[in-house]
Order: C-alpha cells, then structure tokens, then sequence
C-alpha cells in the first residue's frame, strides 16, 4: 500500500510540470503587456524596459519558464506579483485556507444531502420521495449556480435577513455560499448515488440477504451501500474538484477574499505571477484529493487492496528473484 | 448476384431503420424529453427569428424607461439603461446557443478523435495522448477554461474555444473505452484482413460501437457548455457588454438585486430553463438509445 502511495506521488510530479508548464504557456502568449498595465500607459519605455529587466520578462520562454519552475522547486518561490511586488507565495498561503474551507463545506452540504437523497430515493424507487429527488437532481444539475446563489441572497440575506449578503467575518458568512454550491452538487451526487445503489439493488446476493430474513437496515448498509460506494466516491472526489473551480464564482459574488478571487483580479490586472500561483496550488490540491480517493477504494473494495498488496508481493518477488539471479 | 447484393441492403435498411426507430418510439414515450425536446425547439427558433420576434433591439437605450417593472409593453421589465429584458434575452439566446454548440463541436472532434486514436493504436501514442489528457484532467475545468479565456482575452470566439478545449478529456474518455474492448473483436481482424484502412476501421467500425454515449454526452455537453459559457461572462471573462449574453446580463444586473429582483430572475430562468429541457432531453435519449441503463 505504501509503495502505491508512492508511486502515485511520483507520479503526480509529471502532471505537475505539464500543469506548469500549460499555464505558463498559456499566459506568456497572452496578448497586453504586464508592463503597460502596471507602470501606466504614458510610462517611458525605457521605464517599461527596465521594469521588465527587473522581472525577468525580457529573457527567452524556456530561461523564464526554467527559472519559475526552478524557484518553485528549490525555494518553494512562486515569483513576486507584478503589482505590489509581494511574493506571490505569500498571499497564497494568506488566501488558500478560506478557499479550501469553502470547498469543504461545500462538499459536506454535497455528500450530506446528495449522499442520503440518493440512498433514500432508490430504497423507495418510483415513490414520491424518488419523484422529489428526481426533480431536485434535474433542476440541480440544470441550475446556474451564480444564479442559485443570486436567489439565496435574495430571499435569505436581503428579505429574511438570516444571513450576512457579502464578506468573510465568521462561520455565518460560509453558509450561504456552501449551501448555493454544495446544493448544486447534491444533485449530481443524488444521480450517482440512486443510479448506483439501485443497480446493487438488484443483485442476486441482496435477494439472498433478504431471504435469509436479515433486515432491512442492515441490508442496506452491509450489502448494498458498501457495493454501490465506489462510484460515488468517485464522484465526490471529482466533485472536490468542481467545488475549488465554482469557489472562484462564489467568492465572487460574496465577495470572499479566497483564492479565486486573487486569481479573477490577477486576471484583469495581467499580474501573471498570482494566476499562475492560483492554478498550479488548486490542481496541486485537486490532485492530492484525487490520490486521497484512490486510497479510500482500497478501504471501501478489499478486492482492490487485494490487487495493491498482489501487484507489490508479486513485484518483491520478482525483484526478489532478479536479486537472486 | 446483383439481386443477392440488393437484397443485401434491404435487409440492411430495415435493420437500419427498425434501430432508429425502436429508439425514436422509446424517446417518444418518455414524457420528460418530449418535453425537453419542445422546450429546446421553442426556445432555439425564438432565438433564430428574434429579430423578427423581439420588440425592441437589444441595445435600445432610453434613460426615461429605466428599472421599469414587467408591464404590458416590456413583458420583463427594463434594467438599468431602459432596454427591453425581454429583446435582449431574445438576442442573448442566440449567443448561448452559439457557443453552447460549437464549444461542443469543438470538444467533440478532439475528443472523439484522439479517443480514437488512443483506443485504436494503443501501446505508447495511447500512452502519450492519455498522459497529456490527465495533465488537463488534473485543472478543474471551469479553473482550465477561466485560465484559457483568460489568455485568448474577452470576446465570443474566446468562450468558444476556452469551454471547448476544457471538455475535450471528458469526449476521449467516453470513446476510448469502448474501443479498446472492441478493437479485439473478430470483424476488425476481418477488417484488418481485407486491407481496410486505419481510418476506415475507425469510422466505419469502431466508432458506430460508441455512437450511443457520444450522442447522449454531446447533448449534456451542450447544457454544460451554455452553463460554463455563462460562468466566464458572469466573472467578467467570455462575452462582454453590451452584448445580451445570459450570463453577462445576470453579472450586470447583480448590482441591482435589492431593488430590482426581476433583472436577476429573467435571465437566470432563461439558463435554467433551455438547460433544464436539454438534461431531460439527454437523459430520455440515454435511456432510449441504452435501455440497460435505465432504471
């Protein structure tokens, strides 16, 4: 198992780099002159050079792109931003928690009520409560959630007045934001769960456990919702994902000072450094979410565990023989 | 011989159509995509003839009618410069539509055809292909079509291409699979064995196998890509203003949520609802084309 979570490790350094190495691209072809924007229009160009000197900008794609990663790895330095001339690593560690808080809220009110809707729905197939789901997991899956959220302000934060419109003061400024993406997400998650547990539904071994008189209670947590977990933990690990990408627009309109926000305003001030920052820390985090998923199968399946402790036992052997040879 | 072989066809016909149609019959039935289906087809010749349709143009300002509540003339108010919702959702919709397509277009022919190209050779293009893949897998979507809109700059084509290439990985998945577990069969070592083409293969055998899911993700797509076409205006990136787009508009009017509630219900109820018709439409197409899959 160790070796597996490793190698995965290792493996997510490649992805890393192409990550890396997109973005980069990607911003360096990117049409308006940092220069410009940051020194103003009127500024001399021969102020304009000697900014971009100071920056680095003036050297080649690949002696900036070696020297971004090349301070990334070795000082942990993501470059300094263009405005202020703050280092880039900084406000990333300033603004990271808030985002990462939201994401998970997000994705407990996601599992919470998609989770248990789901379960629900398919344990009373064709029932009103699987007609509600249903309709709730269409319109969630359909709704624009900047809009959800617009309508949540609306009713919860300007006429009822439960909740604070915008800010990031304490735990009542989270919830509307979780709850506008989190509900967003139930739904798909509800689709995945009721699709999957009803498919487990229909095993013979669930008919046998039902034969066998055992209850309803315990059949559908030993039998049926260990089978149908592993699509939905995939599920909620993409949904992770999906989570980091919508916090951009919930920060936006709560105006929350995360991570996607910092990344909106690199954007429309060209401070590169930041953006660059801001997805290369938000793939990094998706990724280790992902690994930590992968791992989770191995709890939820010993089928798969099985396979990891097969494959690594094989390979010592192997290895074991090559050694021997 | 000329009749064995026209007998041929006609058998190939009927097969053909009988396909087509049991699946047609079993889209019919289901009340959810007809519904879904009309929806679309109402909203997509709105927008197609909304110069026709709409009452005013969707830049036509009047200071003196501002912030008017939906009355008769203005069936949806009038936001913050007097122009008509109503005409601009109209006009909107067609960009919406526009983008949510060919953003599709676009991921579907990459997608489709480095699926293919993976699933097909194998061995290390396989390897290649699915590596570069995974490295965009691994940048949330909406974060990878901010960050590509972000450096194509503002503007229609921009959105296009930045909610296109985003779900290119989604489209190779879905097509990869399929082949890698139909390239064994014997009619493509027969295929192989007659000196067919590479393309050929791919076109005319393989590809058929995975017409079902490709259909039904290119209509979700649609739906998925009118919603993230929206998230870019609404952050400012994508399509910009004056231009009606929905999400542009919902960004705009969000100023004036206290006030003036209708400006942000209209254009959001317009997402919701074309969205809405084209989820149902995919799903009843699912179950139609794949009737395992149905519950």
């Amino acid at each position: 198992m160790w070796r597996y979570i490793a190698k995965r490790l290792l493996s997510m350094i490649p992805v890393l780099i192409g990550v890396s190495f997109i973005i980069f691209t990607l911003l360096y072809f990117t049409p308006g002159d940092p220069a410009s924007m940051v020194l103003g229009e009127q500024a001399s160009e021969e102020a304009k050079n000697e900014w971009r000197e100071e920056y680095g900008l003036n050297d080649s794609f690949w002696t900036q792109y070696f020297r971004y990663i090349k301070d990334i790895v070795t000082k942990g330095d993501f470059g300094d931003s263009y405005r202020n001339g703050r280092s880039v690593t900084s406000s990333l560690i300033d603004r990271f928690p808030t985002t990462f808080l939201l994401a998970v809220c997000t994705c407990v009110v996601a599992m919470l009520v998609g989770v248990v809707l789901g379960i629900v729905a398919a344990n009373h197939q064709n029932s009103w409560i699987d007609a509600i789901a249903r309709v709730f997991g269409m319109i969630g899956i359909s709704m624009p959630m900047f809009w959800f959220a617009l309508l949540l302000i609306m009713f919860f934060a300007v006429k009822l007045q439960w909740f604070p419109v915008s800010g990031f003061y304490g735990p009542r400024y989270v919830v509307l934001p979780a709850i506008a993406l989190g509900l967003t997400h139930a739904a798909s998650l509800m689709r995945i769960t009721r699709s999957s547990v009803l498919d487990c539904i229909r095993q013979d071994y669930v008919r046998t456990a039902r034969a066998k008189g055992q209850t309803e209670g315990v059949i559908t947590r030993h039998h049926i919702l260990r089978n149908a977990l592993i699509p939905i933990v995939t599920a909620a690990g993409t949904s992770f994902g999906i989570a980091l990408g919508g916090a951009m627009i919930m920060e936006q309109i709560f105006a929350i000072p995360g991570l996607g926000r910092l990344m909106v305003d690199g954007i429309n001030q060209r401070d590169y450094p930041i953006v660059r920052g801001a997805v290369m820390l938000l793939a990094l985090s998706f990724s280790l979410v992902n690994l930590a998923v992968d791992m989770l199968y191995a709890y939820i399946d010993p089928r798969i565990k099985a396979q990891y402790q097969g494959a690594s036992r094989k390979k010592q052997k192997t290895e074991a023989e090559e050694v021997q040879a | 011989m000329k009749t064995a072989e026209q007998q041929d066809t006609a058998i190939h016909e009927i097969k053909k159509r009988s396909m087509t149609g049991e699946v047609l019959s079993r889209l019919v039935r289901n009340k959810g995509a007809v519904i879904g289906f009309i929806i679309i087809l109402i909203v997509v010749v709105a927008c197609v003839l909304a110069p026709v349709i709409a009452p005013y143009h969707y830049d036509d300002q009047d200071i003196s009618r501002k912030f008017l509540e939906p009355c008769a003339d203005f069936i949806m108010g009038t936001d913050n410069l007097g122009r008509d919702i109503f005409s601009r959702l109209l006009y909107g919709g067609r960009i919406s539509l526009q983008v949510g397509f060919i953003a599709t277009g676009i991921s579907a022919l990459f997608g489709i055809t480095l699926g293919a190209i993976s699933g097909y050779y194998g061995g290390k293009i396989d390897n290649v292909i699915m590596r570069v893949l995974d490295i965009f897998m691994a940048i949330p979507n909406l974060l990878l079509a901010i960050a590509i809109s972000a450096s194509l700059g503002t503007g229609i084509a921009s959105a296009m291409i930045a909610v296109g290439v985003s779900s290119i990985p989604q489209f190779a998945r879905i097509v990869r699979g399929p082949i890698l577990s139909v390239k064994g069969q014997e009619y493509i070592e027969a295929a192989t064995a007659i000196d067919a083409s590479d393309m050929r293969i791919i076109f005319r055998h393989l590809l058929p196998n995975v017409l079902s899911p490709i259909i039904v993700q290119i209509t979700l797509g649609v739906a998925n890509s009118i919603i993230a076409a929206a998230s870019l205006s609404f952050l400012g990136l994508g399509v910009q203003p004056p231009q009606p787009e929905w999400g542009a508009m919902l960004s705009a009017s969000r100023v004036y949520i206290v006030d003036h509630s209708y400006m942000v219900t209209f254009p959001g109820l317009a997402i919701a609802l074309l969205v809405i018709s084209l989820n149902l439409f995919g799903d009843g197409l699912r179950d139609a084309m794949d009737p395992r899959l149905k519950d």
